[in-house]
């Protein structure tokens, strides 16, 4: 297949899937590999599941199809590749579960959508509560949650058992099960999938997609800082691994490594980068079928269709660029997932990672416009930015095409720091999924 | 696990800590202006390199102390200094 060649897309489908299959046929590459233009109208730094989104949902709502999306390794490296894949909206805030709501939704229509079948499992999703205190706080949750429509509400621990038999709703463990916050509508997804769906959608609407292509520095003039970056200026364009590019609009949707990217332009976060790990087991028969979560034990699980247990916990104790495991983590994690399900003691753990993940002091996002002119950010995603990927893309593009803040993300603004009005989302989000 | 080393206790496991961060210097909060004060509380400089940084030795002498540590190689440089809690210049 030449280079340069416009892809045209195979439609997926259970019949071509058969005919390929018979006849042989190899697959078509899902999206071209092109050589690097001198010049775009938007390029967009970070190939996860927010860049992405946000080069499709330009190219689809607006029509804005000159975009390059550039990714220093290979698209889904970061995060996007290696959360646990959970999506929810039982968020603490109002502001907060609006926006993940609309999330929800476009990910109930994503297969359709993207014509790939991204495996949304909706499967409901419990958070326990060990103690009065977090009893208390996830009545609140359930009482916000409700006023805006969303299916939640605390059970007992009867119900719990009855939800998930596998766990010890007895009075013995140091940290009993007093209640639960169930929220139907959770569930899990295919990250792998969405990633190259959005990559797919992009491509074959005329969006580049440029992998191994790092960006080394960015380019503004006029600004108030040191060699002319910073509030004031205005972005001219990307200094990359593969060369320079001219833009008026560059979008920063790096996550862990926002703080590198935004110091180009001059600008700084209230973000630190902290490694998450996550864990799984080998697989067994599927037992459980909800996500569980307890903030208590810093610990969640879910089962995969093939029957193996995925654990996730709270993000790691100290800044760090590195993603080695570490055996503190897993220590403390069996043991604390063995109170919640003494059960499993025999499982065998196969394999762990990290990933990075860019943390701000409200547990809430810093999106949209930035004191550099054309200089956007979508990042702060933190641990819960897997589930927020298409309605940041959408709201991004929003951004990007007309120029305004969309209601639905104002409350993120990085002036909101400055302005001392966080959105105080940490007993919602401090459970890293 | 991660060695650091408690300028008083010598070598200890991180579990043993706890993590207080950036250590930056604290403006006067009778004089700063709110955006000096807010940028003090939440803007971090986050380098992909070396990073002064608190820790407090929680479980040994019960002592804030500053170190430089490398943020993408966890080695720590320096004989870390005697510090506190709001950082200061160590
Ligand atoms: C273990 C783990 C579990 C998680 N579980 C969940 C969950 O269950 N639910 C949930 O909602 N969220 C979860 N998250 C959080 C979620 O994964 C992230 O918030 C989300 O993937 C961020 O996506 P992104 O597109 O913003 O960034 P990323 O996917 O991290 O992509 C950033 C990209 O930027 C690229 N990049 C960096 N620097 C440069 C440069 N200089 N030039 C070019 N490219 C560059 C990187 O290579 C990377 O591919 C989890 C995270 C981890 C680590
Ligand atoms: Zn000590």
């Amino acid at each position: 297949m030449g280079v340069l060649q416009k892809s045209k897309p195979a439609r997926y489908s259970a019949v071509g899937l058969v005919r390929r299959g018979l006849r042989g046929d190899t697959w078509p590459r899902v999206w071209r590999e092109v050589p690097l233009k001198k010049s775009y109208d938007v390029v967009i730094i970070g190939g996860g599941v927010h860049g992405l989104a946000t080069a499709y949902y330009l190219a689809t709502n607006h029509g804005i199809t000159d975009v390059a999306v550039l990714d220093k390794a290979y698209l889904g490296s970061g995060g996007s590749g290696r959360n646990t894949a959970i999506v929810r909206s039982n968020y603490l805030t109002p502001e907060g579960v609006a926006f993940y709501d609309r999330s929800l939704q476009l990910y109930k229509t994503m297969a359709a959508d993207l014509n790939m079948n991204v495996m949304f499992s909706e499967r409901g999703h419990m958070t326990l509560a060990h103690t009065d205190g977090a009893l208390r706080t996830m009545h609140w949750r359930a009482e916000v949650n409700k006023l805006q429509n969303i299916n939640s509400s605390v059970i007992d621990p009867a119900e719990v058992k009855k939800l998930a038999p596998s766990l010890d709703t007895s009075s013995h463990p140091r940290y009993p099960i007093l209640g639960a916050l169930y929220h139907p509508p959770g569930g899990t997804i295919r990250h792998d999938a969405v990633v190259w769906g959005y990559a797919r959608g992009a491509d074959a609407r005329g969006v580049e997609m440029h992998q191994k292509t790092e960006v080394l520095d960015i380019t503004v003039e006029g600004g108030s800082g040191p060699d002319g970056k910073g509030p004031g200026g205005t972005v001219t364009g990307v200094r990359t691994s593969k060369g320079d590019i001219s833009a008026p609009i560059v979008v920063n949707c790096t996550a862990g490594w926002a703080t590198l990217i935004s110091d180009m332009a001059g600008v700084r976060l209230p973000i630190s980068t902290r490694p998450l790990q996550a864990a799984v087991t080998e697989p067994v028969k599927v037992f459980l079928p909800t996500v569980v979560v307890s903030g208590s034990l810093h610990v969640y699980v879910s089962q995969t269709d093939r029957g193996e247990l995925v654990f996730g916990a709270s993000v790691d104790p100290f800044n760090n660029y590195s993603v080695r495991g570490s055996l503190d983590f897993t220590e403390e994690l069996a043991s604390h997932v063995l109170e919640l399900m003494p059960g499993i003691s025999r499982m065998r753990l196969l394999r762990q990672w990290a990933g990075l993940c860019d943390m701000t002091p409200d547990y809430s996002p810093v999106m949209g416009f930035t004191p550099v002119q054309g200089f956007l950010c979508d990042v702060g995603w933190g641990t819960y930015g897997f589930k927020a990927g298409p309605v940041s893309g959408e709201q991004m593009a929003y951004c990007i095409a007309t120029n305004e803040t969309p209601e639905l993300i104002s409350a993120f603004n990085l002036s909101r720091f400055a302005a001392g009005e966080l959105v105080g989302e940490k007993g919602a989000a401090a459970v890293g999924h | 696990m991660l060695l650091v080393p408690c300028p008083n206790c010598g070598p200890r496991n991180s579990a043993d800590l706890r993590y207080f961060g950036e250590s930056h210097e604290r403006p006067n909060p009778a004089s700063a202006s709110p955006h000096e004060w807010r940028s003090y509380l939440y803007l971090e400089d986050n380098p992909a390199d070396w990073l002064k940084e608190s820790w407090f030795c929680r479980s040994g002498c019960r002592r804030y102390f500053t170190l430089e540590r490398h943020t993408g190689t966890n080695e720590f440089r320096s004989p870390p200094m005697p510090g506190n809690k709001v950082g200061g210049k160590a």
